[in-house]
């Protein structure tokens, strides 16, 4: 066991750290040093600068190879970047969609062709990338999906409806499952397509989410023609294709630890500034020791997988679950003490009220706590279905 | 950075556990309770009891952080917190932590070792060869002959737990000023990481169980209530042990953040098997409710480790105090 980090780790980090110093003063002092929510119209745009910076000295994805923008950086340099990103104070990636969750997938089952396509325009933040695997009657239960894909001469007509797509308002492309074999049932018979939303026949409606800000949006698709490239993956083959996204979005590829660390940190912070007696306290401490141990939990987990050759082993797979349960639930702690510890103040829609908004978002997306539930329980403590 | 242990860490770790699998099973556990209905199920005679500990001792479990003379091999709390874990996994009614992890480092190999660093009501006193105690601000250690031993009734019947009191004069001083707390430190890690064992035997014990009783037909390991528990109580575990872990590293290299890292795996721990406990009790229903059945001997183990050596909320305070909070 070393828990320590070699020099040229110590040296990427430094490099990171002060880039990061450097360009978001520059963007901010851009704005007026008032950068709007990546989830509005205004602020999106905004937030497509500091994306496109990042893009320019190979910032954007680094643990890429070179030759799609990236920065071939391992697992652990990753992590580190990560870290000092939030510790830097940046702000949430709007590419995040595309280069964590579709990317991964894309590497896994794209043709050259489409990695050559996708994947260059994505870590530009030219091409922005939206999920649609939710539909109005199908959450949790994805597999009861009924967007459908008809057969016809070089390629396949989309019809039905997604929704609650983040920041789907504001993307040019959506990635998601449709029902390819009409006769087939459940978790067969899927296809996953990626869809340029200016194509003809899809409508994009945004609306609000719990903090107000259209960071929702529904997608409507009639009649969408899509060209045989459009499919990723094997025809049919979707739902196993769509479950190599999912294991990314609630494993750590999405909500690294650093960001917990610096949620902390100002959690921290904060007690420091006001203090709030011996019942807050133990809240902050306790704080302080889960995101911890998610940093310690990651470190393992990076292990494993830097050891195993492979970042898709069975076990990670179902891991990811106790993994999502961890941050998400972390998460909404660490900003319900903040507001315990703002009082009255955390009435205000300021920044932990915001944050604490958006924390209550974590135990549903990626697949519901509950839904995290079972599956460990099934999958790792091997409980009959 | 590497987070994990090494082959022959692992593989000590496996030897330790085929051994208390095969000589330290309930059975042995429940032998070492005082006879009567609160001992009640299957128990193995004392000599069994006894003989774990030889077993322990002959393969070298015990010297791994004897100072590497003799048959000590001089090594670290990471080369033995796995061991500890596996003793909390089997509930040893035996003094390994304070014998093999926090004496042995002192030069200390005088048979089993209890100590009253663990608190004021000092685990498996009755049956130690040697106390090692706190006096002003060292350690010295004393012969269990020379020592007030006064037994106490605990709630873990295999604990043997007293109340020691040795004279002001006498016995040997073995540790001063930081090595004090170094061998505290020691002491609160490998009971962190007995209670991450503990907890895992809880939820194997549990999850057998609803695997096997079936209710309204089915097993009542399918309802979603029972899973989300049990799911739960794999979370706290899962993320208490890699803060064992870490603490272990700290201290083997002796970081400044040694105290903080120590003090975060017990309190984990330590909360971590309340609720692995709860669970594995709730779930269990009745049958986890009796003395019959062997649930109670590591429930009431994590119950006696959980306050041993500083309880969560103590260790959380000292947490705070090293964050600045």
């Amino acid at each position: 066991m070393d828990l320590t980090w070699s020099s040229e780790e110590d040296a990427f980090r430094a490099e990171a750290r002060s880039w990061l110093e450097e360009n978001l003063a520059a963007w901010r002092a851009a704005h007026g040093g008032a950068v709007a929510s990546g989830d509005t119209r205004e602020g999106f745009a905004q937030h497509l600068e500091w994306e496109r910076m990042l893009f320019e000295d190979r910032w954007a994805v680094v643990s890429w190879p070179e030759a799609y923008g990236g920065r071939d950086a391992s697992l652990w340099e990753w992590l580190l970047f990560e870290e000092e990103y939030y510790r830097a104070g940046a702000p949430p990636r709007v590419t995040q969609n595309g280069i964590f969750l579709l990317a991964p997938t894309v590497f896994e089952f794209g043709t050259p062709a489409q990695r050559d396509r996708i994947l260059p325009r994505m870590a530009a933040a030219e091409d922005l990338w939206c999920q649609g695997w939710s539909e109005p009657n199908a959450g949790s239960d994805l597999a009861s999906l009924t967007s459908r894909a008809t057969r016809v001469d070089a390629g396949w007509v989309l019809d039905g409806q997604k929704t609650w797509t983040t920041r789907g308002a504001f993307c040019t492309h959506l990635f998601g499952l449709f029902r390819s074999d009409p006769g087939s049932e459940r978790h067969r018979g899927l296809t996953y397509f990626l869809v340029p939303l200016d194509a003809e026949g899809v409508t994009v409606r945004g609306f609000g989410r719990l903090d107000g800000d259209e960071g929702f949006a529904e997608v409507f698709l009639t009649d969408v023609f899509v060209p045989d490239d459009a499919v990723l993956g094997q025809v049919d083959q979707g739902w196993s294709v769509a479950m190599a996204t999912t294991g990314s979005e609630r494993g750590l590829t999405l909500r690294s630890p650093g960001r917990f660390l610096a949620t902390t940190a100002k959690l921290i912070d904060l007690w420091r500034e006001g203090g709030g007696g011996p019942a807050r306290r133990e809240q902050v401490i306790d704080g302080w020791m889960r995101a911890e141990a998610y940093q310690l939990f990651t470190l393992a987990t990076v292990t494993a997988l830097a050891e195993g050759g492979s970042a898709k082993g069975g076990s990670i797979g179902a891991e990811s679950s106790i993994n999502k349960l961890w941050w998400s639930e972390l998460d909404v702690a660490l900003h319900r003490t903040a507001l315990d510890l703002l009082g009255p103040e955390s009435v205000l829609d300021g920044p932990w009220a915001r944050g604490h908004q958006f924390a209550l978002s974590g135990p549903i997306y990626a697949g519901t706590n509950e839904i995290q539930r079972t599956i460990a329980a099934e999958r790792l403590l091997g409980l009959p279905r | 950075m590497r987070f994990a242990f090494t082959e022959d860490q692992l593989f000590f770790r496996d030897a330790v556990r085929d051994l208390l699998d095969k000589e330290c099973g309930p059975d042995v556990v429940r032998g070492a309770w005082p006879a009567g209905p609160a001992g009640a199920g299957a128990r193995s005679p004392a000599a069994r009891v006894e003989a774990v500990w030889s077993r322990l001792a002959d393969m070298g479990a015990l010297a791994v952080a004897l100072p590497a003379v003799g048959d000590g091999l001089g090594l670290g709390p990471l080369d033995w917190v796995l061991l500890a874990e596996e003793t909390g996994y089997a509930a040893l009614p035996h003094p390994f932590v304070e014998t093999a992890c926090v004496a042995a480092p002192l030069g200390v190999a005088a048979g089993r070792v209890a100590t009253d660093l663990a608190g004021a009501v000092v685990p498996f006193a009755a049956g130690a060869d040697t106390f090692l105690l706190r006096r002003g601000g060292e350690l010295v250690t004393v012969a269990a002959a020379e020592a007030q031993v006064s037994p106490v009734a605990a709630v873990d019947g295999a604990l043997a737990a007293a109340r020691v009191q040795a004279g002001t004069t006498g016995g040997r001083v073995v540790a001063a000023n930081e090595d004090v707390e170094r061998a505290f430190d020691r002491g609160v890690l490998g009971t962190a990481a007995q209670l991450v064992g503990l907890s895992q035997r809880m939820l194997d014990l549990t999850v057998a169980y609803v695997r096997e009783r079936r209710q309204f037909g089915v097993p009542v390991g399918s309802f979603q209530a029972v899973k989300h528990r049990l799911a739960d109580a794999l979370v706290h575990l899962s993320f208490a042990r890699p803060a064992v872990h870490r603490a272990a590293w700290s201290i083997t290299h002796d970081r400044p953040e040694r105290g903080r890292d120590t003090s975060m795996a017990k309190a984990m721990a330590s909360d971590a098997a309340r609720e692995v406990g709860a669970a594995a009790l709730q779930c269990h229903g009745a049958i986890g409710y009796t003395v019959e059945y062997d649930l109670h001997l590591y429930l009431k183990r994590s119950w006696a480790l959980a306050a041993a050596w500083g309880d969560a909320g103590w260790h959380r305070d000292r947490v705070g105090h090293a964050i600045g909070v």
